[in-house]
């Protein structure tokens, strides 16, 4: 029985856990709120927007057959289940991070798809970052592209979403950085050869050029992390889902992207 | 069951930084800041140069470039989220600069420069990089030495 690890740190212990002088920083209003695609050259643009060259639709055919692929258990395929994902799917991906009242914690959609395989299928969970687990999610939220992320008005999220917010505000690792002075008080300048993006989970699970390879959002955010020097979350952690629900927010009403191309 | 070990090795990590902190404080060499620097080296042995313009060109290891642009013309990609490195040396004298590089914030408490020469006021450091400033004492040197040779302004050839 999994203890509730939607239950969010302490505040006395986030506050241990990060400390120093808060950024000065205010989100970027609504009205402002840009993709990372903006902030990519011409090239990769075109990568991106054309199908036909867009590395990760891929990985998105390759979900589009385990959605109608039978589990070894006999149980149903995704597809029997939920239909025609074009439809059934379309505007998903855009509400999630997600209230799970099973578990009783925000589960994010890698998570929703591995519930899925567990409760309906009777089959083995994903593993994170793994190709299977990547196209489903890919194939699920391409479902919803140029959907307005828009985030539950469910108050059961508000812990987490305040924890995600508190990370993201606080400064850690070696650094003393925090997610806030680069993606919010420093977005559009250059860290050495990057420019550094408003940050925002518009396009993900997306293909990263330097991965070679898609990559979900916790990866992202585990590269941004060990980039600080602080130490990076297990995959799977509440805390990435507690950052993911506060991203959502903090971006919405921008409109998804996946499969996205990343330098 | 994995979660409450989660929970507890994150309060665990909490405690023992506190106690690295004041562990890692002894282990820094000792400096006195007067009025906006610190007058003297931290170490015995003068800084050099050369090995200091090594650092700072580092990406991994200075990092300076990640924010600051200088006078460096072999190196592409300089960051623009400080001001440029270009004639700091006639700006600031070398004990300012010592003062900068160890612990700015003793001069903004929000600056987003890092503190090259402190252990406290972390959290969640990666366990790599856990105990040790980002730059040792005779580094500071080096980069201050260093720095302290900069002093034409931006664009002088
Ligand atoms: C020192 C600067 C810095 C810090 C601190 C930082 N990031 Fe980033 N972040 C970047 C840069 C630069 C990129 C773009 C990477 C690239 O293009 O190579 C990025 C990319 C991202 C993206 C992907 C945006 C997209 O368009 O796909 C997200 C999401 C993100 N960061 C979130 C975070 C979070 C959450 C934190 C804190 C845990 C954080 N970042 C900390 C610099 C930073
Ligand atoms: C994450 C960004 C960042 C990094 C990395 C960084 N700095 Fe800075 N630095 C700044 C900012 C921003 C300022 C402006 C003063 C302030 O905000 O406190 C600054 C100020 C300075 C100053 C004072 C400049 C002046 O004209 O008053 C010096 C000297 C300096 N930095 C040297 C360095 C050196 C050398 C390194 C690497 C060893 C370095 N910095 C790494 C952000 C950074």
């Amino acid at each position: 029985m999994p203890p509730r690890p939607g239950s969010p740190l302490p505040a006395a212990l986030l506050a241990l856990l990060i400390t120093w002088a808060p950024a000065r920083a205010e989100p970027v209003a609504p009205a402002e709120r840009r993709s990372g695609f903006e902030e990519m050259g011409p090239g990769i643009q075109a990568m991106q927007r054309d199908d036909d060259v867009n590395p990760g639709m891929l990985a998105v055919a390759d979900g589009a057959e385990l959605w109608t692929a039978a589990p070894p258990s006999g149980r149903p395929s995704c597809a029997g289940c939920h239909g025609e994902a074009a439809s059934a799917m379309r505007g998903v991906a855009a509400r999630y991070p997600a209230w799970d009242a099973r578990t009783a914690r925000p589960v994010d959609l890698q998570d929703r798809v591995n519930a899925c395989r567990r409760v309906h299928q009777g089959a083995e969970p994903l593993a994170y970052e793994s190709p299977d687990l990547l196209a489903l999610t890919a194939f699920v939220a391409t479902q919803s592209r140029g959907v307005p992320i828009a985030p539950p008005d469910d108050a059961r999220l508000d812990a987490a979403r305040a924890q995600g917010r508190a990370l993201f505000a606080g400064r850690q690792g070696q650094l003393g950085l925090s997610c806030a002075i680069c993606h919010d008080d420093h977005w559009g300048r250059r860290l050495g050869s990057a420019v550094i993006p408003q940050g925002h989970p518009t396009g993900y699970p997306l293909y990263r050029l330097e991965w070679q390879g898609l990559g979900s959002l916790q990866r992202r955010l585990r590269n941004c992390l060990t980039g600080m020097r602080a130490e990076p979350f297990g995959f799977g952690a509440p805390e990435y889902v507690a950052l993911e629900l506060y991203l959502a927010t903090r971006a919405a009403p921008l409109p998804l992207e996946t499969p996205a191309v990343r330098p | 069951m994995r979660r409450g070990r989660r929970a507890a090795r994150l309060l665990c990590g909490a405690l023992a930084l506190a106690v690295t902190a004041a562990r890692g404080a002894e282990a820094l060499a000792p400096y006195a800041i007067v009025g906006d620097a610190i007058p003297e080296p931290l170490t015995g042995a003068p800084g050099d140069p050369a090995r200091g313009r090594a650092i700072v060109a580092d990406r991994t290891r200075g990092l300076c470039l990640l924010c600051h642009a200088g006078p460096f013309p072999e190196e592409r990609f300089q960051g623009n989220l400080a001001p440029s490195l270009a004639g700091v040396g006639a700006r600031l004298s070398p004990a300012q600069l010592r003062l900068r590089l160890v612990d700015g914030r003793a001069l903004n408490s929000g600056t987003i420069m890092p503190s090259y020469y402190s252990l406290t006021g972390l959290g969640r450091v990666g366990r790599a990089w856990q105990g040790r400033p980002i730059l040792a004492a005779g580094e500071i040197e080096d980069v201050v030495a260093f720095l302290a040779t900069l002093r034409e302004p931006e664009g002088t050839p």
